[in-house]
């Protein structure tokens, strides 16, 4: 018997697809420069379900991939072509919410209400935001999930409290990109919403003054809700595009969002403002009321759509690094943005040294894609080097597995991947996705050599 | 004993007693000796692996060696205005920052700024095999790789020898102020639950059976705002140090002290003893004779879990027992970690 006819015992006829026209629906998520349609997609209606999937699976040993809403920025839904796509958006109940204990829990497939991706997207990559300066990654705000292994076995990790005893798989499964087990169910904590907030722009004739300024606002003690930067292209990109009223004759803003108590906002802006002042800012410029503070972030917000007006394709990096080395790692990307001969655009979250690269290319121009993803390598490289790491948010998924290599050695990976065994002995979880073989490293290796010189050779190595 | 000052001693130690398959019993200063079960192993402490490597104010972020005393490296913090978020118990004047990730005990501001788990960005271990690992970094954003540098949080010493660690560090508040009021333990639940769900700079709440405690910190102006909001009178707050360190003259009988886990607005539980609840009721330690199994199934009855913290059977089982299916998953992780069993086998449970 098929795949698809076992498939079809277990499940409703309609939650079966393997036609291939329905497939190529999902062969590939936001990286859409990586496409492979599976053998067959399943969209399970409950926790039962997917724990029977991941039986047969587990029996006829197929590799099954997991899936959201397909916003994932590193390839890391991209469908195994002999494998499950598991798609989790009809688990998408509401199961419960707790004011008392300031709880909800949700199935991974309930949808994020700010932008388009799941809770369980977020979890599978543990991620971010403009605001996690302040209030943390995912993880930083979960409790409890409910996860089925490859076996079918089904844990609770975390607790309803605000610890659990035993080891802590929850950090663990949380940001493991789909490898270790199918989140069911997930429980998060709620806060109280903040009674107001304000926002400030202040702009800056350099962009190394404005990196410096952000590492100012946070000496001076202050942690904002938000702390964006943009660059010229970015500012310029956006205000065609929304007219956010940005200034056009700077090299680089930043918007700094305060939030709390009123008396507090009002005491912390002008410190802000001052400190930002002090590092250089021509122009600093509270907004007036909710409506021009709304106007401010659309502005960045329309960020990324603005920048796909004015190039045919962007490919979007992820890097982090420490603050202070803001300034330099941004000059040496504008000189690795000559040498490829590709725009780049910065857009990110600076408050916590989260770069967002965007590299302006053709896909339709030969070479081009091939350059953009050549450069990316590089910047991730580059975020290395200065200390920081290949991804802040997005995931290595595929995109990433050769930076990998750079950022961790072959003992450390082997320990990853002594982990990923200790789940899935099998390896049918995901496979092939964020965490590379020593095998493509000892190649990538070889490669990378080549290339020659360490790209930051005056700072320290972590 | 061994008390390695450098990685190669280290390593070396660790990999000789793997290689004869001879357990260590790995600790800082053993201010917490009493939380888990016994190790019967050569005695390895961190203690003299200690400094900081790095500390840069405007990073939020400092990297020390994991017998670094907590103590030194809170000074260190509030020369530069910083503090540890997750306001750890040292237990002792020698506790390290080992120990605290090794055990993941978290002080009062934990339910409003975090565990010790968030308070990790990143670690160097060494594991069984002897090879030294480094996980996470110095940044606020990573996710690169599985959270092996978080998972370590809490597993007392049974997947690897933490040597380093880069620690997320916040500006320390510019104004705070205790406040208290006298209530029964059902209002102080109510109490602490209600102010959790406004928007108030509250950094702890704490009942001791008889007052219920508010900490308020922020801005001056958010402060006083709050205090109005909450009302009660002002109290010492080295309040929360002494509650933290175990001082108050709760803690200072002989009785086994439980540390019972429950969803924040249960209502107190049945049980024969003393309650004294912190974390705004997340947390209640409860000192009694009762039966371990009561305590324990009481505990899970509500949602939480109980630990035997301190004093009565230790060897036994303090630690609450996984289910079946979590377990072997447990076993698992510990064998691709250790899998000669060398590394504080039994300190957490029997089977790890």
């Amino acid at each position: 018997m098929d795949l698809s006819t076992e498939l079809r015992r277990l499940l409703p006829r309609e939650a079966v697809i393997a036609d291939p026209a329905s497939l190529s629906v999902y062969e590939c998520d936001a990286l859409s420069a990586y496409r492979q349609p599976p053998k067959v997609v399943v969209l399970p209606r409950t926790a039962e379900e997917v724990r029977a999937i991941l039986r047969l699976c587990h029996r006829l040993r197929v590799p099954v991939v997991a899936r959201g809403a397909g916003t994932g920025l590193s390839g890391g839904a991209l469908p195994h072509a002999e494998g499950v796509l598991l798609s989790l958006t009809r688990l998408n109940r509401i199961l419960s919410i707790d004011p008392a204990n300031r709880t909800a829990t949700v199935e991974p497939g309930v949808r994020n209400i700010q932008i388009a991706c799941t809770i369980g997207g977020n979890v599978a990559e543990n991620s971010g935001g403009v605001h996690c300066l302040k209030y943390g990654l995912t993880l930083n705000n979960l409790l409890a999930l409910t996860v089925m292994t490859i076996e079918g076995e089904r844990l609770e990790l975390g607790s309803q409290t605000l610890d659990a005893p035993g080891y802590d798989l929850l950090a663990l499964m949380t940001g493991s990109e789909g490898l270790l087990g199918i989140v069911t169910s997930v429980t998060v904590e709620l806060l109280p919403r903040p009674q107001a907030a304000q926002v400030l722009l202040a702009a800056f004739k350099r962009v190394e003054d404005a990196g410096n300024g952000v590492a100012a606002v946070i000496a001076a003690g202050i942690i904002p809700a938000g702390l964006e930067m943009m660059d010229r292209l970015a500012i310029e990109a956006a205000e065609d595009f929304v007219h956010a009223g940005y200034p056009l004759d700077a090299e680089a803003i930043l918007l700094c969002e305060i939030d709390g108590h009123p008396a507090e906002i009002e005491a912390e802006l002008p410190r802000v403002a001052e400190v930002l002042k002090a590092q250089g800012a021509t122009e600093v410029r509270v907004a007036r009321d909710e409506s021009e503070r709304q106007r401010f972030w659309t502005g960045r917000k329309a960020a990324f759509p603005a920048l796909g007006r004015i190039a045919p394709d962007y490919y979007c990096m992820d890097g982090t690094i420490p603050r202070r080395h803001l300034g330099a790692v941004l000059a040496r990307i504008g000189a690795l943005s000559q040498e490829f001969g590709l725009a780049v655009a910065n857009v990110f979250h600076a408050g916590d040294g989260n770069l967002h690269p965007l590299i302006l290319y053709d896909a339709n121009a030969p070479g081009q894609l091939e350059r953009a993803e050549a450069f990316g390598g590089k910047i991730l490289e580059v975020c290395v080097e200065a200390g920081g790491t290949i991804t802040g948010e997005h995931g290595v998924g595929v995109e990433k597995l050769n930076q990998m290599c750079v950022q961790f050695t072959a003992e450390e990976l082997e320990q990853f991947h002594a982990v990923k065994r200790a789940f899935d002995p099998d390896g049918l979880l995901n496979p092939g996705k964020a965490i590379p073989t020593l095998r493509r490293c000892a190649e990538f290796g070889a490669l990378h050599v080549h290339a020659g010189k360490l790209p930051f050779p005056e700072l320290e190595r972590f | 004993m061994l008390a390695p000052e450098t990685l190669e001693e280290i390593t070396a130690a660790v990999k000789a007693a793997n290689r004869y398959g001879e357990p260590l019993r790995i600790f800082g200063s053993d201010s917490k000796a009493f939380y888990g079960r016994g190790v019967v192993g050569t005695p390895l402490s961190l203690r003299n692996l200690s400094g900081v490597i790095a500390y840069e104010p405007t990073e939020l972020v400092v990297t020390v060696r994991a017998g670094t005393r907590i103590g030194d490296l809170e000074a260190l913090l509030a020369s530069k205005s910083q503090m540890l978020a997750c306001e750890p118990p040292h237990l002792g004047n020698d506790a390290t920052i080992g120990g605290m990730i090794g055990t993941g005990l978290a002080g009062p501001r934990r339910p409003y700024a975090g565990g010790v788990r968030d308070s990790v960005l990143g670690i160097r271990c060494i594991v069984a095999a002897g090879s030294l690992l480094r996980f996470g970094g110095q940044v606020m954003k990573n996710v690169a790789g599985f959270d092996i540098s978080r998972l370590m949080v809490g597993t007392l010493g049974t997947l690897g020898i933490i040597v380093e660690a880069s620690l997320k560090v916040l500006p320390r508040p510019r104004a705070e102020i205790t406040l208290c009021q006298e209530v029964q333990a059902a209002r102080a639940i109510e109490l602490m639950n209600a102010w959790a769900r406004k928007p108030l700079p509250l950094s702890a709440a704490a009942y001791d059976g008889v007052a219920v405690y508010a900490r308020l910190t922020g801005s001056a102006a958010s402060v006083a705002s709050a205090c109005a909001e909450i009302g009660g009178h002002e109290a010492d707050s080295r309040f929360w140090e002494d509650l933290r360190e175990q001082r108050l003259s709760y803690f200072l009988d002989g009785r086994p002290v439980w540390r019972v886990s429950a969803p924040p607005a249960a209502a107190p539980l049945a049980l024969a003893g003393e309650w004294f609840f912190d974390w705004g009721g997340a947390h209640r330690w409860l000192k009694s004779e009762a039966d371990p199994e009561d305590i324990k199934h009481a505990a899970v009855g509500c949602g939480g879990h109980a630990v035997l913290f301190r004093g009565g059977d230790q060897e036994g089982e303090p630690f609450p027992r996984p289910p079946p299916a979590l377990l072997s998953v447990y076993q698992r992780i510990k064998k691709a970690f250790d899998p000669n069993g060398i590394l504080n086998p039994g300190r957490l449970l029997p089977e790890l």
